[in-house]
């Protein structure tokens, strides 16, 4: 019952009405002269160092609900769960010359989602339209699920009702708040806010890291621990080594998942506030440091094991593994710092979904607004769609945790990663090379699109009883090959995609169908701070660099 | 729009030797056969999670060379 919690629900709520107090005040940190300009409240000014940037990414892409579902993962499944690890590693040195590419030629054009650039890119209103609803409704399952990190801190603390209603009144308040800052401060509020979450959250870690050994017998016999929980269990694919099954899968979900994560909208949202191109090269070197914390995070989900947490029970009567770290921090360490560990997950869930809302009204804005409804919509008509938007994007998410069975939002991320994935030819490859035809790239977008939801409807899920959707380990026998093996769908899907979209546009070049322009040159993918042409509200006045480099 | 196109000063592109070292964070941590192991332990340790998380620092260390290699002057 919550009575037994009341140190831990004071400091929660003290921490987060004080981050939000901050949300309000970020509206005139480096204040603008106008914020009502996309470039203002969903950009932040297109202007953030390298401090700023790194706690933004950092708070974006590690969000409140990876850092309750990854040790939820490897305290169900073992090995598997860590993915995580290898996916965080890989992803910097992969989009290392990728995101400079598409900072430059936004800077210069002034995009402000990933689909502004494939319109100009592919001279395509159509791709561009579904780049933009891929994005968005990729977007959206992910903020839902920002709540389902809160809730599981909240049933943790007991803090439930009865009722739809009664029981996600606190959550109902807390993205009221959220929606009220966001609105009123456009991406300056996440970027103030993850100053204060992150901090939190590397010292409840740090502390665990070296307490939880403490208490449970150090990390020798956490793993022990972990180790006979598997040998005790029926399944075959759980322990704390991979076995033959599932490697093929973590290795393609790790690839994969990293070929996707900056696909998100919201992830670019981050990347394009940076003030240039090496604060985004700087960060590539930084930002690991939140992958250390997440690998250390997700083996709390061990700790877990060792302490021998029970997880809380669904409604339905299922095991709500999300439960587990919270629960961990209740069993094992004081009222306060427990209160503290809620506090860090709680608003740790306001910050991406505070730039994730920011993204998908971005793309609304840019790419069916500015495109569909009113073509001389001016900055100022912009900003102001952009912010009702992310307050109904809000909504949309709260709805949906309030009113569906949360598990429908976790399917929903599941394929939200397999759905954006599919962008990666347009957005990605489409910064490196303009061979691809527009057509075949809509083509190989349906096609990968088409696949990746058949084998995810294929998939059942033992755990929680369900017959598709269960999960993204695809089994190679489905494909017909005399095989015990999994692979993750999102590669095979956009494996898929890419190669419709080369044979379609061989076959379009050599049928000579119309293929659009390109709006962009080849030196738009190399502009910096300062750049003279830079379309930009502010202009710049510095002159630009010009001094050569020998080196090619 | 953009203006006429100028020519790309050597500096512009990002080209360079030492960029083929991102390859190596890239492919290192999906070798999973380098890793799967128990032995040896490490701080209590298994293999399969010091070695995976030694490998973050392997990136951190290439991408800052890179970086520093390839940085404008």
């Amino acid at each position: 019952m919550w009575r037994d919690h009341q140190l831990e629900i004071a400091i929660f709520v003290i921490l987060f009405l004080g981050v939000s107090a901050v949300g309000f005040v970020a509206a005139r940190w480096r204040r603008p002269d106008n914020l009502n300009h996309l470039d203002e409240w969903g950009l932040g000014g297109r202007n953030f160092g390298g401090w700023i940037t790194w706690f933004l990414i950092g708070g974006d892409l590690y969000t409140a609900y990876t850092f309750v579902a990854v040790p939820a993962l490897l305290f169900a499944a073992g090995a598997a769960g860590f993915f995580a690890v290898p996916y965080t590693v890989i992803i910097y040195p992969l989009v290392f010359l990728v995101l400079v590419r598409m900072w430059s030629v936004s800077h210069r054009h002034g995009f402000v989602t990933p689909a502004d650039f494939v319109r100009a890119r592919f001279q395509s209103p159509t791709l561009a339209l579904l780049i933009a609803i891929t994005g968005i409704v990729a977007t959206m399952p992910y903020i839902a699920l920002q709540l389902v990190g809160i809730e599981s801190v909240l049933k943790t603390m007991g803090v439930t009702g009865s009722g739809a209603i009664a029981r996600h009144l606190p959550i109902i308040i807390a993205f009221a708040i959220l929606a009220a800052y966001t609105y009123s401060s456009g991406l300056r509020a996440p970027a103030l806010i993850a100053f204060v979450k992150d901090t939190l959250i590397y010292i409840v870690i740090l502390v665990a890291v070296f307490y939880l050994p403490y208490k449970l017998g150090g990390w020798g016999a956490i793993f022990d621990a972990a180790d006979a929980k598997f040998d005790k269990s029926p399944a075959a694919t759980d322990g704390i080594l991979l076995n033959a099954n599932n490697q093929l899968q973590y290795i393609t979900l790790a690839l994969g998942s990293a070929l996707a994560l900056f696909l998100y909208p919201h992830s670019l949202t981050g990347v394009l506030a940076s003030k240039n191109r090496d604060v985004i090269k700087r960060n590539m070197s930084a930002l690991p440091a939140y992958s250390l914390l997440l690998g250390l995070i997700a083996l709390l989900g061990y700790a877990a094991i060792a302490a021998n947490v029970t997880p809380l029970k669904n409604p339905n009567g299922t095991n709500d593994n999300n439960t587990v770290v919270p629960l961990l921090f209740d069993k094992l360490f004081p009222d306060w710092f427990a209160g503290v560990a809620y506090a860090a997950i709680g608003i740790g869930a306001l910050v991406p979904a505070a730039i994730m809302s920011i993204a998908a009204a971005n793309l609304f804005t840019r790419n069916v607004y500015r495109e569909y409804l009113r073509r001389d919509a001016t900055p100022a008509q912009e900003a102001t769609v952009s912010k009702v938007t992310s307050l109904l994007v809000k909504v949309g998410a709260l709805v949906f945790v309030v009113f569906v069975d949360p598990q429908f939002s976790i399917d929903l991320q599941l394929i939200g990663g397999v759905i954006i994935l599919q962008t990666l030819p347009a957005v990605a490859l489409g910064l490196f090379t303009r061979w691809f035809h527009r057509g075949a790239l809509i083509g190989g977008w349906v096609a990968g699109m088409g696949l990746g939801m058949w084998m995810l409807y294929q998939i059942p899920n033992a755990a929680t009883k369900r017959a598709h959707f269960g999960g993204s380990a695809f089994p190679l026998k489905e494909f017909g090959f005399d095989s015990t093996k999994t692979i993750y769908v999102g590669f095979v899907a956009v494996a898929v995609n890419l190669l419709v979209a080369a044979l379609l546009t061989l076959i379009l070049r050599a049928t000579s169908v119309a293929d659009g322009g390109d709006d962009t040159s080849r030196s738009d993918y190399f502009a910096d701070e300062g750049d003279p042409r830079a379309d930009t509200a502010h202009p710049v006045s510095k002159a630009p660099e010009v001094a050569p480099d020998p080196i090619a | 729009m953009t203006g006429p196109e100028r020519p790309d000063t050597p500096r512009a592109a990002d080209k360079s030797p030492w960029n083929w070292l991102l390859f190596i964070p890239i492919v290192l941590p999906l070798v999973t056969v380098w890793y799967n192991a128990d032995s040896p332990r490490l701080l209590g340790f298994p293999r399969f999670y010091w070695m995976q998380l030694a490998i973050i620092a392997v990136g951190v260390g290439t991408t800052t060379l890179v970086y520093q290699m390839t940085k404008r002057r």
